[in-house]
């Protein structure tokens, strides 16, 4: 007998059919002089959480947060609240956050880089998806994986990111997607990392992709090779960039950050440092991944180069940041952080990249990366599962981890000596607070000198 | 709220070996200045239950933020087909021993509660803050937070537990970005929002804040000039606001028993630490003794009961040195057979509880801070935390701090901007050779910690003297 195992959800959303008439009702109290915008969270969310192939957690959550921020004169505050989708509970909420914020909005001090919603955006995008029940889940997915030390989470459901104002912006975005992220161990402890991730589930990509894996984790099965600290030639797979990346999302593409001193970019755009012609860095939403707006109601531009061919043409720039300093916004959200970032391939084939390597390292993951000297753009971090030690273009061994501490504009400028001509998408599956959207694009990196301390 | 949740309970109707239902509400008021100018103004409330069903030796959790009775009895719904769903797959059979019947209330001791001050009182303190931490015009930002938490807690279940617990806290930082040309330093009070403990509005302002306001803006501009802290293998000294960061990342950390079972190696690693090492690893000098400390009043994470109804009680993870306990609960504890702690915690409502730090100290020694600088001949001192970074087995560490002086002949002498340091754990614990006594034992909290699939992010206290080490190898920043 079949069990049906795949959902395939309706486009419409009760959520949808509560926020709007909270929308409604409360832009109806607003006075003359007040603007307010709301922004919607909210998720439906299946969690399976593995270990040695078999169930540790497994869980449901039923999560939402309308946030309304009132602004009234150069004064502004926010409530935020639980959104459940019953109308019966939230509008009381609504109107009770109003009431408060109007009383507090009295005792506090002007705000003159306040933006008020001002454009006549609106949006609205659903992406259906077909994701696993949640009663299938370990059964689709642990069987592939019995008598393999397999690890990881299982995250799948329904997202929704919303946005109203009282100038009449509204945007609603909601899409079904899951993701897997796993590892798989050997007795000795090494491992390789895998993320499945989609919209869609499919039992066979499922297959195919473990078969890569079980695949990769027969080349750990020798014992892990010891190498000494020191600089070593350097190949950083997509999934070791993107990490490298992500730090430009912490106080170095933001102009805010630039402008206050804390943009490890501050020297490349002092022209104090280059980094290589060969690293050309954007922003792409052409992919639809994640919403384009922001948190003022703004649609950022479909693609916004960053770093082009070593130079910096761009900062993430929000309208607040645009208004304290006199810039053009050019549609960041509040933290000037990366939402849909793309690295631009380079030349090297995936058949040369060992014996492009030739001796060195090849990394493919890299773990727990933290600034160790902003301002010269230095990073610390570790290198973790699947890396490997090269002789002459041949993979000889796993090595046990290392940390390195190197400056982006050593390993990215200089010291690039090529990307792939391949780029992979890494997918965001951080669940902090909520479960995250999108990803990047990335290709692989071979970098000359790669500095190893630990 | 206990009523609602214990009429709740009698009518579900899943076939359960055991049911329980904790509810969190979470309201955060969030005051936030920057350079003088209002950053940030408002209040979240947050709340929702989770429903945990235990049958044929598995959990499965519903989580919603819809409180009213249907929503609960659908959340239970899910919670046991989940269960049943797995239960072939179990990683361990559970019984309901992993959560004992406990009843019990605890509520965070404050003064003055977190409405004393109106946020016009607040902001209006955080400004002035600004100003005074604004020493220069070299100073490029200065900013100013004020975070009042109240989390309150409800926990009822089948077989007889019904808790309470109120949580009232207050997190507050200040700290400036100093900038000349390409040379930016930072400086904060004691790191990024250190300043985080259970009680009301007496905690702030303190009565030194102005002074210490106006000492962190002087610092920062005098690293400007300094000289980078050298490379060398040396004495180092470190403050209770770094060793929170170093006790957090290379005692507490490896010591939670599911990173040793596994659990946690797809996210945040595993552990140097095995099973067969408790009772005797020696972890460290004789000088470190570590307890798990729930019971400081004041500290970020106290509490009377863990999420799962654990009573949560004072022990010893590291005494004299050797390896005595893990930070795991009942479920880890019976899974390893390891003695623990009560330290399953959930970051919120909507995440099931997985083994956590609370308040983990380092106990005092004996010698005042004049007599551990004065017997070092050359090492250097460094203060407040500002890079941190270690591997997936808690092995490798580097960590950076904001401050730094250097020590010759038993004085500290010159200022030292970019200090860092790196070893390995135990290399480290080892080379601890002195220990300051309780009048250099500060605690410091962080709202920060993150672990756990799916994500968690929680609240943990931390509080240390003075400790020197031996051999260790420090170095600056630049390239
Ligand atoms: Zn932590």
């Amino acid at each position: 007998m079949m069990l049906e195992t795949v959902t395939q959800s309706k486009t419409s959303s009760p959520m949808e059919s509560t926020f709007d008439p909270i929308v409604t009702a409360v832009l109806s109290e607003l006075q003359t002089d007040e603007h307010l915008t709301l922004q919607l969270t909210g998720e439906q969310s299946q969690f399976v959480r593995f270990n040695g192939a078999k169930v540790r957690q497994t869980g449901s959550v039923s999560d939402g947060e309308l946030h309304l921020t009132l602004m009234k004169g150069d004064r502004n505050g926010y409530r935020e609240f639980s959104f459940t989708g019953k109308l019966e509970t939230d509008l009381p909420q609504a109107q009770a956050a109003l009431k408060e914020l109007r009383e507090e909005v009295l005792q506090l001090p002007d705000d003159p880089y306040l933006v008020l919603p001002s454009g006549n955006a609106t949006s609205h995008e659903v992406n259906a998806g077909k994701l696993l029940i949640g009663g299938a889940i370990a059964s689709s997915i642990l069987p592939e994986v019995s008598g393999l030390d397999f690890t990881g989470i299982y995250a799948g459901g329904s997202l929704i990111r919303a946005y109203a104002d009282s100038a009449g912006q509204k945007h609603w975005f909601a899409t079904e997607t899951f993701s897997l992220d796993y590892s798989l161990f050997t007795a000795d402890g090494q491992a390789v990392k895998g993320t499945f991730a989609g919209s869609e589930w499919s039992q066979e990509a499922y297959a195919a992709k473990l078969a890569e894996s079980k695949l990769q984790l027969e080349r750990l099965s020798q014992t892990p090779k010891a190498i000494p600290k020191g600089q070593y030639r350097t190949y950083l797979a997509p999934a070791a960039v993107a990490e490298l990346m992500g730090m430009l999302s912490w106080g170095a593409v933001s102009e805010s950050s630039m402008q206050r001193g804390g943009s490890a970019l501050g020297l490349l755009q002092r022209g104090e440092k280059q980094l290589s012609p060969q690293f050309t860095l954007r922003e792409n939403f052409s992919r639809g991944l994640v919403p384009r707006f922001n948190s003022w109601g703004e649609i950022a531009p479909v693609e916004l180069p960053i770093i082009e061919n070593g130079k910096l043409v761009n900062t993430l720039i929000n309208s607040r940041t645009a208004k304290e300093y006199g810039k053009t916004a050019n549609g960041a959200d509040g933290g000037e952080s990366l939402r849909s970032p793309e690295v631009s391939p380079g030349n090297l084939a995936a058949t040369d990249i060992l014996s492009k390597l030739g001796t060195g390292l090849y990394l493919s993951n890299l773990h727990y990366l933290n600034w160790s000297d902003r301002p010269t753009g230095r990073i610390t971090g570790m290198t973790r599962y699947a890396c490997f030690w090269v002789e002459n273009g041949e993979i000889v061994a796993p090595i046990e981890n290392l940390r390195f501490d190197e400056s982006l504009y050593r390993c990215f400028g200089e010291n690039l000596l090529d990307l792939t001509d391949f780029q992979e998408f890494i997918p965001e599956v951080g669940t902090y607070s909520n479960r995250s959207l999108g990803g990047i694009w990335v290709p692989g990196a071979l970098s000359e000198e790669f500095t190893y301390t630990l | 709220m206990i009523s609602e949740l214990l009429r709740a309970i009698e009518s579900l109707d899943v076939p359960a070996d055991w049911v329980g239902l904790r509810a969190v509400k979470e309201s955060v008021g969030v005051r936030a200045v920057r350079d003088g100018l209002p950053r940030s103004n408002g209040k979240s409330v947050n709340q929702g239950v989770m429903v945990e069903v235990l049958v044929k030796g598995q959990i499965g959790y519903g989580a919603t933020n819809s409180l009213d009775l249907d929503s609960l009895r659908a959340a239970a719904k899910v919670a046991y087909e989940q269960a049943i769903a797995a239960s072939p797959w179990a990683i361990y059979p559970l019984t309901p021993a992993a959560r004992p019947k406990v009843v019990g209330e605890y509520v965070s001791p404050f003064v003055k509660p977190l409405d004393a001050l109106t946020p016009g009182e607040i902001n209006d303190l955080l400004v002035q803050l600004c100003k005074t931490l604004k020493v220069s015009d070299q100073i490029v930002q200065a900013v100013a937070t004020a975070i009042a938490n109240e989390t309150e807690t409800w926990f009822v279940s089948s077989n007889g537990s019904e808790v309470y617990q109120k949580l009232v806290m207050l997190e507050t930082h200040f700290g400036v970005t100093a900038q000349d040309g390409a040379i930016v330093q930072q400086r904060s009070n004691n790191g990024y929002l250190a300043h985080c403990y259970q009680g009301g509005w007496e905690l702030f302002p303190e009565p030194n804040l102005w002074e210490r306001a106006a000492q962190v803006g002087e610092q920062a501009v005098e690293l400007l000039t300094a000289e980078d802290c050298p490379s060398e293998t040396t004495t180092l000294v470190l403050a209770p606001d770094q060793m929170m960061l170093q006790i957090h990342e290379s005692v507490g950390h490896p010591l939670e028993l599911d990173r040793i079972l596994g659990d946690e190696r797809n996210y945040a690693g595993g552990s140097f630490v095995k099973p067969q090492d408790f009772g005797q690893l020696s972890y460290g000098s004789k000088l470190m003794n570590i307890t798990f400390n729930p019971t400081v009043p004041g500290e970020f994470a106290s509490y009377s009961f863990d999420d799962t109804g654990a009573p949560a009680t004072r022990e010893y993870l590291i005494q004299e040195g050797i390896l005595q306990r893990g930070l795991g609960s009942l479920e880890s504890q019976a899974r390893t057979g390891v003695p623990g702690v009560a330290c399953a915690r959930a970051s919120s409502w909507n995440r099931p509880p997985i083994d956590r730090m609370a308040n983990l100290n380092l106990e005092p020694g004996t010698d005042s801070f004049e007599a551990l600088i004065g017997d070092v001949e050359r090492g250097v001192y460094m203060e407040s935390n500002r890079s941190w970074s270690i591997d997936d087995q808690r092995y490798k560490f580097q960590f950076g701090c904001e401050y730094a002086k250097l020590i010759e002949n038993g004085k500290l002498t010159k200022t030292l901007r970019n200090p860092n340091y790196r070893a390995t754990t135990p290399e480290f614990w080892h080379s601890l050779k002195r220990i300051g006594d309780n009048t250099t034992w500060q605690m410091y909290g962080t709202p920060f910690c993150g672990k756990g699939e799916p994500n968690q992010v929680i609240r943990v206290g931390h509080g240390s003297p003075v400790c020197v080490f031996e051999d260790v190898e420090v170095f600056g920043g630049g390239e």
